[in-house]
């Protein structure tokens, strides 16, 4: 991990009544870095926060958020939960999947996309949507998919 | 982007102005009113006027507000914290964004009422992680607060009213929703609910004694402080005061949040979203999220609030309004369903983390053809096996929906197993 972050993390801890109050904000520091968090950074946070690396581990691997194998450059995800659904947002998948040739949950030959599903983002009243890089593009159709994704370096 | 809505009423009224989140247009249009109000009575007084407000909370199971408050212990030395939930998951709710990205200032007037009221000197804004902008508001929000010394310590200039906010995000699971996993997660763990009791007020985020409400409940309470307990009960029904933002989503013609006393029909409720897509008849609607199930077309001119739903076997929950047109296959629907249960079940007890399997697995084989008589009656066994049987209630709101869709549209899947494939071929993709 490098200074920074770990300046960063030690900032958290007062915020806290318990420092490891502070582990789930310290783990996005540690996958803002390098994009995942693997089992030596799990190590290393859990040195930091005096708790055994599994209790880290069970941590990173119960959000869907944390990531633990190394991903795409871009992440696209499309929400696929009831109210997205009755308004075409498997369709709208399905698209995605043969436009970039990766199925669900895939990344892309060249690194280049992760695309994945995920369940309501509450965006319900605009759906159906996806999330590129965090950010919500709503009000889709495949064709303004498709513009959004090919855009992405 | 979010779209605001055009039906407003107190809480919506100015977001299509996006000043109202800064400092200065708040307090210009009325802002931090309820909270002077507040600070000018002792702590009790403002429980009891939330108490006979009858505020009902609006994180889904429409707990008395002031009722909650008046748990927290009264003689105690350790230090009391709030937490505001806005974790909101709940598919087709998305009422809690709105208010996040368009009025923060509302619901940070409320944390601090609520932290006078219950004497609570740290308060956590727990938001799910995926909820990248309502996260910035708040931040940002958060931050013009404490610059203008209206958090931090002596609040308002009164002696000893510290009050320190602090906006966390979540990582992406639908069970950090519910009070006490989010509470876990909150600590740096899984999201695996606690047995109750010892509740919140007791034994609550860190050990210390802990007040959970949801976005929409903060932010009510500025304006039942400034504008009264008459007032505010002039919106909607005895049983459930003031307004709501229903959301309505699915085959209308306008999807959106309108912002409407509780207990209007729920004929206008769908009215506003402009009907059902396309002249198409309607087939089923769910009233609050999808936890809450399912309605018919019979059950059109109820009021929408939970006394009036849960004589129909069903509740407001959090006022997600799920409209499905005649095209709909309900056994996709169950699909969808029971796939977001099974992936979100935490995992901790078996009926919960098996059951919700199974039902998805059932839902799947039938909607492909390949159900029997059998597996109808596994649908009614394992729902009814999970129900009440679980530390917290994620599995009576995997196992009510499927109820629901049975009791309704037992149809839908009996034909599916007749004819050995899905009998709608317009129906939405799976």
């Amino acid at each position: 991990m490098q200074a920074q972050t770990l300046q960063k993390i030690e900032a958290l801890f007062e915020k806290y009544p318990q420092k490891r109050g502070a582990l789930l904000p310290a783990i996005y520091l540690v996958q803002a870095e390098k994009g995942h968090v693997d089992s030596d950074a799990a190590r290393e946070l859990a040195e930091l926060f005096e708790l055994q690396p599994v209790d880290v581990w069970e941590v990173l691997t119960f959000y869907n958020m944390f990531y633990t194998a190394p991903q795409g450059r871009h992440h696209v995800y499309v929400c696929t939960n009831l109210p997205c659904s009755l308004r075409g947002a498997r369709s709208l998948l399905k698209g995605i999947e043969s436009h970039l040739g990766v199925h669900c949950g895939q990344t892309t030959a060249d690194g280049r996309i992760t695309l994945g599903h995920e369940e309501c983002l509450g965006s319900c009243g605009t759906a159906p949507m996806m999330r590129v890089d965090g950010e919500y593009v709503e009000n889709l159709d495949l064709v303004e998919a498709k513009r959004v994704i090919d855009g992405l370096d | 982007m979010i779209i605001v809505p055009y039906v407003t009423g107190y809480l919506s009224e100015h977001y299509a102005d996006d000043d109202f989140r800064t400092l200065s247009a708040y307090k210009a249009k009325g802002g931090f009113e309820g909270l002077k109000k507040a600070l000018a009575m002792e702590p009790e007084e403002v429980v009891e006027i939330m108490k006979s407000a009858g505020l009902r909370g609006r994180g889904g199971a429409g707990f008395n507000a002031g009722m909650k408050w008046s748990f927290m212990p009264k003689d105690t030395d350790r230090p009391k914290v709030l937490v505001c939930n806005g974790d909101e998951s709940e598919p087709g709710s998305f009422k809690d964004r709105l208010i996040m990205e368009r009025g923060p200032l509302q619901i940070l007037e409320g944390i601090l009422i609520a932290a006078w009221a219950v004497g609570a000197s740290k308060a956590f804004i727990y938001i799910r992680g995926e909820y990248k902008e309502p996260i910035r508001c708040l931040e940002a929000a958060v931050k013009e607060l404490y610059g203008a010394r209206l958090c931090g310590e002596n609040v308002m200039g009164k002696k000893g009213f510290n009050i320190d906010i602090v906006v966390h995000s979540g990582a992406g699971a639908y069970i950090c929703g519910e009070e006490t996993g989010l509470l876990e997660s909150l600590e740096g763990k899984k999201g695996q609910p606690r047995k109750k009791p010892p509740f919140p007020a007791q034994f609550g985020a860190f050990g210390l004694p802990t007040t959970v409400n949801n976005i929409e409940t903060f932010a009510h309470a500025p304006y039942i402080l400034d504008r009264g307990v008459d007032w505010f009960r002039g919106f909607g029904t005895e049983k459930s005061p003031g307004t709501t933002l229903y959301g309505v989503s699915g085959h209308v013609e306008r999807p959106g949040l309108f912002e409407l006393p509780l207990g209007t029909p729920l004929r206008e409720v769908i009215g506003h979203a402009g009907g059902v897509r396309g002249g198409r008849r309607l087939k089923g609607v769910i009233p609050g999220g999808m936890s809450m199930p399912i309605l018919t077309p019979n059950d059109i001119d109820v009021p929408m609030a939970d006394e009036f739903l849960s004589e129909r076997g069903t509740h407001l929950g959090t006022g997600g309004v799920m409209v499905m047109d005649e095209t709909t296959c309900m056994v996709r629907v169950a699909c969808v369903v029971s796939y977001f249960f099974r992936d979100e079940s935490c995992g901790q007890c078996t009926q919960c983390r098996e059951g919700t399997g199974w039902i998805n697995k059932i839902c799947e084989r039938i909607e492909q053809g390949r159900g029997t008589q059998q597996d109808m009656k596994l649908l009614e066994d394992v729902p009814a096996m999970m129900e009440g049987q679980t530390i917290c209630a994620f599995a009576d709101a995997a196992a009510w929906p499927i109820q629901g869709l049975m009791r309704h549209f037992r149809d839908d899947f009996e034909a599916h197993i007749r004819e050995h494939k899905c009998p709608y071929p317009e129906s939405f993709e799976l």
